[in-house]
């Protein structure tokens, strides 16, 4: 085992970091699952961060307790914001959760009293193990897996492809998206708590328009016809700089490239079951 | 020294609805939102101050081949990447994702070859004389920044509103398909349009890195976001909301700065946009082009 000991010291973090970005990628995954193009992911995933760290720090407060407030903080900014914001659509819904999402950035820059400011928290105990991560994941997919083959799940697929004929036939269209959008918060929120108490240290800046833009390419290069391509995606994204290291300075560039040849050539995504079916024939099934 | 705030705001401002026009312009007639936007207009820049470096350019000389260096960026994008996804009818999130990427290839790629630390323009390219109207001073470098933004602004709102090329393009905002079976070359006004787009980012690049007098890689993510802003200020698509989306966060952020304080800039921008959608769903002129979205 001792090869194993010494990948693990090297790249735990990187493997830790594969888990909280596949909850990202889950997160956004719910989202647009339900037709909403939301992108304030981030900042829930910043709110979450803070909420725990703040809790860890000051407080002391148990583990379990603080990933459960890291949750309920985002989850309950969502359902505030909720309301009127989910009235919008397409583009527009978009970008006024990425003007959330900027609020709430600014928000955590200024609040130095508590945040600290653009220097952000430090010293946060190191309190996530690599099965907290796992277990979070898992227990994330099965939730989300169940969801989708529910009667939940339906509805949103409905609102999905056509939300005025979901209405008409009874779908209380606002209150399943207010779901879908607060359960993505705290998934997002999770990810951001697991992800502070890993990395020892957080700042606003870890959650502004990158990160945003980040969680989204992930799920759409993955793919978001089922719960696989997210975490694909995820996967790919976080990898990818690591591997092309030996590109040396112009590894962005390379990054880049195979980000823009993935979209064009497979713009469903990696994990695309509808081709997977028509190259192994009909017998594939739902996969 | 409320004036003297004003003039910093219109010359701020007129440079956002520079940036926001092209943005925006994509935006109307691709549909696309094209997030290399901000890294186009970093490489007009970079591409200025080569000029002015090595071909010892003068400043409109080193305008103009920005305007034709960026702008020949913003076609190679539309026919590489662009193009093809068009062709394949791919969802509207996918091209976004695709400028995504190669606004990471463009940033990444200026940093490889120039390093990440500041360029600057060499001293006394533009002439620092100051102009005072009645109080008031102006130098230069903001006349010139004004003027230019305007008189750009001006011709194409005059190329969209006269031309028959205007006229084709409009069509083409509303329904491509429409435009095509009408006999409008669609694809090649895809492609101008792309052009002048990218062309006019990479020359409110120049103006920026001019008066800031500082050229970085990351210098087109600030200036994206604020576009956004802009666009949906204004309502997307829409070239007068653009152009007043553009003053009008020139002048909220100047001012907050000048009378809140510099940490709130950007919390201004973002929390006025948040309201304005929260009241105005599709953008302060987004009704009059509700079917285009």
């Amino acid at each position: 085992m001792d090869w194993f000991n010494n990948f693990w010291s090297i790249y735990s973090n990187l493997v830790l970091s594969l888990g909280t970005n596949a909850l990202l990628a889950l997160s956004i995954y719910l989202t647009l699952a339900c037709g909403m193009l939301s992108i304030a992911n981030a900042a829930f995933m910043g709110i979450g961060a803070y909420t725990s760290a703040l809790l860890t720090m000051n407080y002391g407060a148990p583990f379990p307790a603080v990933l459960a407030a890291g949750m309920a903080a985002p989850a309950l900014m969502a359902f505030i914001i909720g309301k009127p914001t989910l009235r919008l659509s397409g583009v527009y819904l978009a970008m006024a959760t990425l003007a959330f999402g900027e609020v709430v950035r600014i928000a955590l820059l200024n609040a130095e009293s508590i945040t600290g400011g653009a220097l952000g928290l430090n010293g946060i105990p190191q309190l996530t193990q690599w099965w907290h991560v796992a277990l979070a994941l898992v227990l994330t997919l099965a939730l989300l897996w169940r969801l989708r083959r529910s009667r939940v799940g339906r509805a949103f697929e409905s609102i999905k492809e056509d939300e005025t004929a979901a209405g008409l036939m009874g779908i209380d269209v606002g209150a399943y998206k207010m779901l879908a959008f607060v359960l993505g918060a705290a998934i997002a929120g999770l990810a951001g708590a697991l992800n502070a108490h890993l990395t020892f240290f957080i700042g606003p800046g870890e959650y502004g328009f990158d990160r945003a833009v980040d969680i989204l390419t992930m799920a759409i290069l993955g793919g978001i016809s089922n719960l696989t391509g997210p975490v694909i995606g995820a996967v790919i994204l976080t990898l990818l700089p690591e591997l092309l290291r030996a590109f040396k300075d112009f590894r962005g560039v390379v990054n880049g490239f195979i980000l823009v040849l993935i979209v064009l050539f497979l713009p469903k995504g990696i994990w695309d079951p509808a081709r997977f079916r028509q190259w192994f024939g009909k017998r594939g099934g739902r996969i | 020294m409320l004036e003297q705030q004003l003039v910093n705001a219109l010359s701020l401002g007129s440079v956002y609805a520079l940036f926001a026009l092209g943005f925006t312009l994509i935006f109307g007639v691709l549909g696309v939102i094209n997030l290399s936007h901000g890294a186009v207009y970093m490489v007009g820049a970079y591409a200025a101050e080569q000029a002015v470096a090595h071909l010892a350019l003068p400043l409109w000389g080193a305008l103009l081949f920005a305007f034709g260096f960026s702008g020949f960026m913003g076609l190679l994008i539309d026919v590489l990447v662009l193009r093809p996804l068009r062709a394949r009818n791919a969802p509207h999130l996918i091209p976004m994702i695709a400028t995504i990427g190669v606004g990471i290839i463009l940033t990444n790629g200026i940093q490889g070859i120039f390093g990440a630390e500041n360029l600057r323009f060499p001293l006394g390219l533009v002439p620092d004389t100051t102009l005072s109207l009645g109080g008031l001073s102006l130098t230069a470098l903001e006349l010139g920044i004004i003027l230019l933004s305007f008189v750009l602004m001006a011709l194409l709102l005059l190329a969209l509103k006269k031309t028959q090329l205007g006229r084709a393009l409009r069509a083409i905002a509303e329904s491509p398909k429409a435009a095509y079976l009408l006999g409008i070359n669609v694809e090649g006004l895809f492609y101008l349009t792309s052009f002048v787009a990218a062309g006019l980012g990479g020359v409110a690049g120049v103006l920026i890195g001019l008066s800031s007098n500082a050229l970085y890689p990351l210098m087109g993510k600030s200036m994206l976001e604020k576009g956004i802003a802009v666009i949906i200020l204004g309502g997307m698509g829409d070239i007068r909301g653009a152009l007043i989306g553009g003053l009008f966060l020139g002048f909220a952020e100047v001012l907050s700065v000048a009378y809140i304080g510099s940490s709130m800039r950007d919390a201004v921008a973002f929390g006025l946009l948040f309201l304005i959608l929260l009241v105005r769903p599709k953008g302060l002129f987004g009704t009059l082009l509700e079917r285009k979205v």
